[in-house]
């Protein structure tokens, strides 16, 4: 991936950045520029505001990756996940400081900030988001916080993820 | 108001490896070893954790707890001897991870183990002057020993930020004193993978001159004596030098129990003496004075004589994981994992 292409998502891939249409209260990510929701979606022009994602969500469903991608090889197996954001938005996601066996959709997840890939060995190192477990199979943990404050209107329409 | 800790939070990776399983390797008595250096276990960075990724889990811990608004912060500077980039600064990263950027100072800090202390000095003098509302130093290292080096044994990873500001403080800071000489008890030259160590020489003129005459500077500076203070912290590369280090200044081991925890995650280097006093902090109430001494070879140390004040009552703890959560959690690896975890496997084609 060019240094450029990952630099311009880096809002997305360390903030959890999305957006949010103030018109209808549906939460995007990625975020959009027009809301697909609104019926005109002319409504929601100039309507779309950034929003940040908590980072809490379920696992929706997963799989568990044995063949694996390139640079991924010292971590399998490893589970890759639909995650379900309390948001509404669906992220697609690793789901790190788990035991595969332990992954089970519903698990309660939050995102955590981890490298995602290296260049080789002299290259740009990308870092992004990834998901662990709220609570470890060994004991309970206390609650997580959002890495940053959100708005404190909550959704009101049932949000759905970006398509 | 003068300047103190307004907030923070620790992140030690969830990996742990025995001693035993170490010398099993390396045809030592693992579990002698263990018990000299009194380290039970190590923490083990996963494949994808690095000094940038504990130094932003912790801030943002940190953050979360004090509800400190990102973009009033600063300064942020991070203290680390494994830092990802030998040229590209982990703080850049750190600040656009929790969204402090664009409008901070940021950079990185080498110290050996006491950048993280050097980053609070830092920080105090920037908030004490009013240049900054809010300046956050961190303490983290991924920091490894040679196979089968008796680094081996205690280096692991981990790391602890402190927010510093002068609005709802903590625990103030009441003084802080540092003590340094050129003393080459351990170095890593430019393009070496594994830290080179003077063996007995880390002791008696290094560690254990700079903390104590640390120590003994900062406590007649402020003319106290080692019974003012309700807790001690030292910097930990192992379990047994600060314990050393305590006896010879008249601490009790009560004094220590929350600020010692190398024993159960291993020398977290420049993390090691800031994830002791976040231990502290964890348990602490109003009006307890605690000292801290970290410590650098090469070799420097920093004393800092510290109070927590009412504003403690009502912080927020709750996000986030208490230190002590991972003293007591972990998941134990065999020898031949953590190799591969920590790149000690030779790939081919490298």
């Amino acid at each position: 991936m060019s240094i450029a292409r990952f630099w311009r998502e880096t809002p997305r891939r360390y903030n959890l950045g999305g957006s949010k249409c103030t018109n209808c209260s549906t939460v995007y990510f990625p975020p959009r520029a027009v809301c697909p929701e609104c019926t005109h979606h002319r409504q929601s022009i100039e309507k779309m505001v950034p929003f940040q994602l908590s980072g809490d969500g379920e696992v929706l469903s997963f799989t568990v990756v044995h063949d694996p991608a390139q640079g991924f090889e010292m971590q399998v197996p490893y589970v890759v996940a639909l995650v379900e954001t309390v948001e509404g938005p669906i992220l697609t996601g690793q789901v790190v400081d788990v035991d595969p066996p332990e992954v089970r959709i519903g698990l309660q997840v939050h995102a955590t900030f981890r490298k995602l890939r290296e260049e080789g060995k002299a290259g740009v190192i990308h870092y992004g988001y990834k998901f662990a477990p709220t609570e470890e199979p060994s004991g309970p943990s206390p609650p997580r916080g959002s890495p940053a404050p959100i708005p404190a209107e909550p959704p009101s329409a049932q949000p759905r993820a970006p398509a | 108001m003068q300047a103190g800790i307004v907030s923070y939070g620790a992140y030690v990776p969830r990996y742990r490896i025995t001693p035993e399983e170490i010398g099993r390797v390396w045809g030592s008595d693992g579990a002698a070893m263990g018990q000299s250096l009194n380290v039970h276990r190590k923490s083990v960075p996963s494949p994808d954790e690095d000094t940038i990724t504990i130094s932003t889990e912790s801030l943002r811990t940190a953050l979360v707890r004090g509800a400190i608004d990102p973009q009033q912060i600063g300064a942020i500077y991070v203290g680390s001897e494994s830092h990802p980039y030998a040229v590209k600064p982990t703080a850049t990263v750190v600040a656009q991870a929790v969204g402090a950027t664009p409008n901070l100072t940021a950079a990185d800090f080498e110290f050996a183990c006491k950048a993280g202390t050097a980053a609070i000095q830092t920080c105090l003098g920037l908030v004490g002057a009013d240049m900054i509302r809010y300046g956050v130093a961190i303490g983290t290292d991924t920091s490894q020993g040679a196979p089968g080096d008796a680094l081996e044994y205690s280096a692991s990873a981990g790391g602890a930020a402190f927010v510093i500001g002068r609005d709802r403080v903590i625990c103030r800071v009441l003084r802080t004193l540092s003590y340094t000489t050129d003393t080459p008890d351990f170095w890593r030259r430019e393009g070496q993978k594994y830290p080179s160590h003077g063996g007995r020489f880390t002791g008696e003129p290094a560690y254990f001159r700079h903390v104590t005459e640390c120590a003994r500077g900062i406590m007649e500076a402020s003319g106290t004596t080692p019974k003012d203070y309700r807790h001690v912290v030292f910097h930990q590369p192992n379990g047994k030098f600060p314990q050393r280090a305590g006896k010879i200044l008249g601490f009790s081991d009560e004094q220590m129990r929350y600020g010692l925890v190398t024993p159960f995650i291993g020398n977290t280097y420049s993390g090691a003496a800031l994830i002791g006093l976040a231990n502290v902090l964890d348990h602490a109430g109003p009006g307890e004075r605690i000292l801290m001494v970290g410590y650098g070879s090469g070799a420097g140390s920093d004393a800092f004589d510290l109070e927590t004040t009412e504003e403690i009552r009502s912080y927020d703890r709750s996000f986030g994981r208490p230190v002590e959560w991972y003293l007591e959690h972990g998941i134990e690896l065999s020898y031949a994992v953590y190799a591969k975890f920590r790149g000690k496997i030779h790939m081919g084609g490298e």
